[in-house]
């Protein structure tokens, strides 16, 4: 096992390599640059401002500076937001997205295992198609759509909930439920799909025929193999939460990750977005090796693997 | 919303996260929204005529020939450390923004100041090159210009004038390096009505009164916290709630229905700017007059401010505002789609053309100017049977689109910098950053040279008259309509009042709590 | 992604290769209650995307500045938009817009994917692993990300959104196919076509290609709607389709913010919206269903 991790974490290396210098050079060739606004800048003091940030040398020395900057930890000062380091904006950022992403993690978990467990339990029934259909909306609805939705009915017409912000408890709720909501949807289906496969193996029927209680053979024995869809899904659904939905942070006005990179690509705001660009792929790729472990001790069949 | 009113805490909609606090660097209005906050210059301004009266200087003598302008510092200014805010300050201060690594995007602001171009622009160091800007002593500052400029008082409420606190910016070594961490709150020092107490990126920038401004007692707010919320919609949802006491804008679509539901909650205020169409007057078609004049005049601007932008805005049928600095232009841009259509059929046929070839129109992503965008490509078409094809970008493309010239027909707005026509028209003088049009006209130069060096105000108007003629006889440009400035504000809010630059000095400024429900 | 990637992995392991398997497939979907109305309706937007601007008098650009906001009636059947254009030819044209990015950026990703993954899969060997470390490696890249990056940097363009769409989507196409392809490679009749010494080529194209087309039809049909969807996610961001023209996407998010003045802007487009991407899940997992006679027996 501590091999495997090892070489995954080795093979992670080129690949950051690889996001990194795709980046670069794609942020680079686009029109437009951080100091460019409406008042026009005299090209004189343009060309300082470059200077002054090193955007004025060839870029392949930039990118070998920002490459050795990079291994010493030092992702750079952000352009858009003076004064502050790519890393502390990153740090303040991430724990935002983390926040909102656990949260709509466990809504959508609560939601979408038991209806999966009950629509997979009573297949066909009434039950089955009403939480199959709703969890197809679920999944159909945009979140912009839905966001904007909460809002209104919660927030301008019950006036129950704050429409936006991320100062309080009560602020979480609706984005988290706007996000969890559609995970929730995702996650029922797997759920029901999974536990199907699993009633009809062959040890499900042995247990079943030796009398063990419905409830028992459910919790005990189909449970296990049926999540493990579930958990497959949740390694990248979870990096994607986590990472911060930036449609669900610019509605709530949130201040996640997801905002801050899609302003800075906006902005051109060149470290900002390969700032985020790396932490994103760093977590996607130890989610991934954290599902591939979970999956390994839940599945004895892949550990072969 | 009672407990902010008993707090006296203001929420304001910034609309955008301030790229620098910098007085010096500073380049927004959401920056000035807040610096203004922080930091006060040699004059304030009366907030409700934009006048400037004391500030920092409590008096001061302007020369006969209008040169050289006497500043007396107040005794009791301090910086909000509690040292006083000297001559000296004020001279550091623009032998910063003027020192070229820094790189000051504004720095321009100070080139009316003798001889700042020369320590600017050719290098020259400060004490050679003799800038007009001497300390007499630690309370009187002297500064001499090159021109009699009958708006520099004004000027001096622009940003890049405001004064910064010497040793900070020494101690983060600011002088001449953007990007330092001087301006975070704990490090900020100012000298305004109030001190910078928190800042959350992306989510809240947050002021608290500064006991030891000179004039705390006029302050009647204890805070000011600012939210950076760039999408109108979420503004206004914000403010529905009772989270905001004002928003930066209101969504086009949305004016008509608050304005029949909640008439006083949106405010209408004139606002120091044009919106307009830039044309390419170097490529065909638009490189013939007659066309550029043509889509002037199938272009109903009554119809277009009362049926799409809705939001009381004035058609503008010349380019100054009226009424600019007491300017106000002849209107010499109509409405009469006959002329344009016979304006239209003589060029087909001088050209041999069946009909105009199809023409892309440019605009920055916005709901605002997509709707304006549509709405002229329906006039035009109908008008002048022209096609045009609607291709919105991304801002950063569009600006770099607009700088390269690659466009034939683009939208564009001015926002003046300060209250004088000169802010509007020398943006069409030759070769100017701004132009963009490929216009160029030597006449139009020559007048606005004679401008500058004319104190007599009605003289000066008239060489402005003579260029706005100009503008209308050439065309370079499709002026839309003048800026307006529509918001959303609490009836909470006091002393607060509409301004050409949307100006509003916070000191002024009250919450009480009032009969009217939101 | 993965999901999809687990329905169609249940299918690989039983795939059939008679011609009788699509005759007992269509049976079994119009069997399906559930799917066999997804197919009609489908089948229905379609032609209604199709033809329907083409037949309707109103074009979806004209404006009528003197009736804006004007609530569904007899002259506007869903009513009318912020320059009084008229909403139903609006979801028309949008759906029009919404489908072809869908189906074709769901080609781009069907080509790419099915070729990479035949390759793959056929070689075997040492090529086999380094082609789907590359795929491995590609996983863990944040492509939505790039997508949006894309889109930003270099502007709308309809070329590139495909190719930027299918470019994130062929990566399960290709692992399916591939795992696919190599349980084939050692099907009896693979083998005994080596022997007969047919070529690499006709062996790919002949019998290696057909044996593909269910798993690939069903991912295809799920790939559909998840590209609509990332489609609309641009529109939200400003980086959809260009004006005057519309998507179901754009559609919805302009309603979606006048949703409390004229509630039909975000009805009418989101049900269109919503029911079709509906229907096309259910019709995926209908022929998931239906071609692979395991799961349907139960």
């Amino acid at each position: 096992m501590v091999k495997f991790i090892l070489v995954r974490i080795l093979q992670a290396i080129p690949t950051l390599f690889l996001i990194a210098t795709l980046t670069f050079f794609m942020t680079r060739m686009a029109p437009g640059g951080p100091f460019d606004s409406e008042k026009n800048i005299p090209d004189e003091i343009k060309e300082k401002l470059e200077a002054h940030f090193g955007l004025d040398k060839p870029l392949h020395e930039q990118f070998i500076l920002y490459i050795n900057n990079l291994l010493q930890g030092d992702l750079g000062p952000s352009f858009k937001y003076m004064g502050w380091d790519v890393s502390e904006l990153i740090a303040k950022a991430f724990p935002v997205s983390a926040q909102l992403g656990i949260l709509s993690l466990c809504i959508a978990l609560l939601m979408g295992l038991p209806a999966g467990i009950i629509a997979a339990l009573r297949k066909n029934s009434s039950y089955d198609y009403f939480l199959m259909i709703s969890a197809m909306l679920g999944i159909c609805l945009p979140t912009f759509v839905l966001g904007p939705l909460l809002i209104l009915i919660f927030s301008s017409w019950l006036g129950w909930l704050p429409p936006l912000g991320w100062y309080s408890f009560s602020d979480m709720i609706l984005p988290s439920l706007t996000l969890g909501l559609f995970y929730a949807a995702y996650i029922a289906r797997l759920t029901r799909a999974g536990m199907l496969e699993t009633l009809n193996q062959d040890y499900i029927r042995t247990a079943r025929a030796k009398g063990a209680s419905p409830i028992r053979v459910v919790l005990c024995h189909a449970l296990k193999g049926g999540l493990l869809p579930v958990v497959t899904f949740l390694g990248p659904a979870f990096a994607g939460l986590i990472s911060g939905s930036f449609i669900i942070e610019s509605i709530f006005f949130i201040p996640g990750l997801g905002r801050f990179f899609v302003t800075a690509a906006f902005n051109r705001d060149y470290t900002m977005v390969l700032g985020t660009v790396l932490f994103y792929a760093c977590l996607i790729i130890i989610l991934n090796l954290v599902v591939d472990i979970i999956q390994a001790s839940l599945d004895p069949k892949s550990r072969g693997r | 919303m009672e407990k902010a009113i008993d707090e006296k805490i203001l929420h304001f909609g910034l609309g955008s996260e301030p790229q620098y606090l910098d007085p010096h660097l500073a380049n927004s209005v959401s920056a000035h929204n807040v610096i203004i906050a922080l930091i006060e210059g040699l004059v304030s301004e009366d907030p409700e005529t934009l006048k400037p009266i004391p500030g920092v200087a409590e008096k001061w003598e302007v020369s006969e020939d209008g040169l050289v302008y006497t500043f007396h510092l107040r005794k009791n200014a301090k910086w909000s450390n509690g040292d006083p805010v000297t001559a000296q300050d004020f001279v550091f201060s623009y032998k910063r923004i003027l020192n070229p690594e820094l790189a000051s995007q504004y720095a321009s602001m100070l080139h009316g100041l003798k001889n700042a171009r020369k320590y600017h622009e050719e290098g020259i160091p400060w004490d050679e090159a003799k800038v007009g800007a001497i300390a007499i002593d630690k309370h009187t500052l002297q500064l001499t210009l090159e021109n009699p400029t009958p708006y520099f008082l004004e000027l001096l409420n622009h940003y890049s004038w405001f004064p910064a606190h010497p040793p900070t910016i020494k101690k983060f070594d600011a002088f001449g390096k953007q990007g330092t961490a001087w301006t975070r709150p704990g490090n900020y020092i100012g000298n305004g009505p109030f001190v910078l107490s928190d800042h959350k990126v992306n989510s809240v920038i947050e002021v608290k009164k500064n006991p030891l401004y000179w004039d705390s007692n006029t302050v009647s707010l204890e805070g000011i916290r600012f939210y950076p919320i760039e999408s109108a919609d979420t503004e206004e949802r914000a403010f529905r709630s009772g989270f905001l006491h004002l928003t930066q804008t209101v969504s086009p679509d949305r004016i008509d229905f608050l304005k029949t539901n909640h008439p006083n909650l949106i405010h209408f205020e004139s606002y120091l700017g044009t919106y307009f169409y830039r044309f390419n007057v170097e490529e065909p078609p638009f490189d013939d007059v007659r066309v550029r004049l043509a889509f002037n005049l199938a272009t109903d601007r009554q119809a277009i401010v009362e049926k799409v932008t809705k939001g009381g805005q004035l058609p503008a049928l010349c380019f100054t505002p009226p009424g600019t600095g007491g300017f106000s232009p002849t209107s010499r841009f109509r409405f009469d789609p006959q002329k344009a259509q016979s304006l239209i059929q003589e060029y087909l046929e001088e050209k041999g053309l069946k009909s105009l070839p199809k023409i892309e129109l440019k605009y920055n992503t916005s709901e605002g100017h997509k709707k304006v965008a549509e709405a002229l490509q329906g006039m035009w078409k109908s008008h002048l049977g022209a096609e045009i094809q609607l291709l919105n970008m991304e801002w950063k493309v569009f600006l770099s689109t607009i700088a390269k010239r690659d466009f034939s027909l683009a939208r564009a707005g001015w926002i003046g910098d300060y209250v004088d026509a000169n802010t509007f028209l020398h943006m069409w003088r030759t070769g100017d950053g701004h132009n963009n049009t490929g216009w160029s006209n030597s006449r139009y130069d020559e007048l606005l040279e004679l401008a500058a060096q004319e104190s007599d105000t009605k003289k000066r108007f008239s060489y402005f008259e003579e260029c706005e003629k100009l503008i209308a006889e050439n065309a370079p440009i499709l002026p839309i309509y003048f800026y307006v400035h529509v918001t959303l504000r609490s009836p909470t809010v006091k002393g607060w009042y509409p301004t050409l630059l949307d100006h509003h000095p916070y000191k002024y400024v009250r919450l009480e709590k009032s009969e009217e429900n939101n | 992604m993965s999901i999809e990637n687990t329905k169609v992995q249940n299918l690989i392991s039983s795939s059939t290769k008679s011609s009788s398997l699509w005759r007992d497939a269509w049976i079994r979907l119009r069997a399906n209650r559930l799917a066999a109305l997804s197919l009609f309706f489908f089948v229905l937007v379609s032609i209604l995307t199709i033809i329907g601007p083409e037949i309707i008098s109103t074009s979806y650009d004209e404006q009528d500045l003197n009736n804006t906001f004007a609530a569904p009636g007899s002259t506007h059947l869903f009513g009318t938009d912020n320059l009084g254009r008229d909403l139903f030819a609006r979801v028309l044209h949008g759906g029009r817009i919404s489908l072809a990015v869908g189906f074709l950026a769901t080609a781009v990703s069907l080509i790419i994917g099915v070729a990479y993954g035949m390759t793959s899969g056929y070689l075997g060997g040492k090529m086999d692993a380094l082609m789907m470390r590359i795929v491995d490696i590609l996983y863990s890249l944040p492509f939505t990300i790039f997508v949006i990056l894309l889109m930003v940097l270099f502007g709308r363009n309809f070329v590139l959104l495909f190719i930027a769409i299918g470019a994130v989507e062929w990566l399960t196409m290709a692992r399916i196919t591939r795992g696919q392809t190599l349980s084939l490679k050692q099907a009896e009749f693979i083998e005994s076509a080596r022997a007969l010494g047919y070529s690499h080529k006709r062996i790919l194209f002949r019998h290696i290609l057909p044996n593909l087309i269910g798993p690939v039809i069903v991912y295809a049909t799920l790939t559909v709607p998840a590209v609509m969807l990332l489609e609309a996610v641009l529109s939200f961001l400003g980086l959809g389709v260009q004006a005057p023209m519309s998507s179901w996407g754009s559609l919805i998010k302009e309603g979606s913010e006048k949703m409390d003045i004229a509630p039909w802007l975000i009805f009418f487009p989101g049900l269109f919206f919503s029911l079709t991407l509906l229907a096309l899940n259910f019709l995926g997992d209908g022929l998931r269903d239906a071609l692979d006679p395991k799961s349907a027996k139960d």
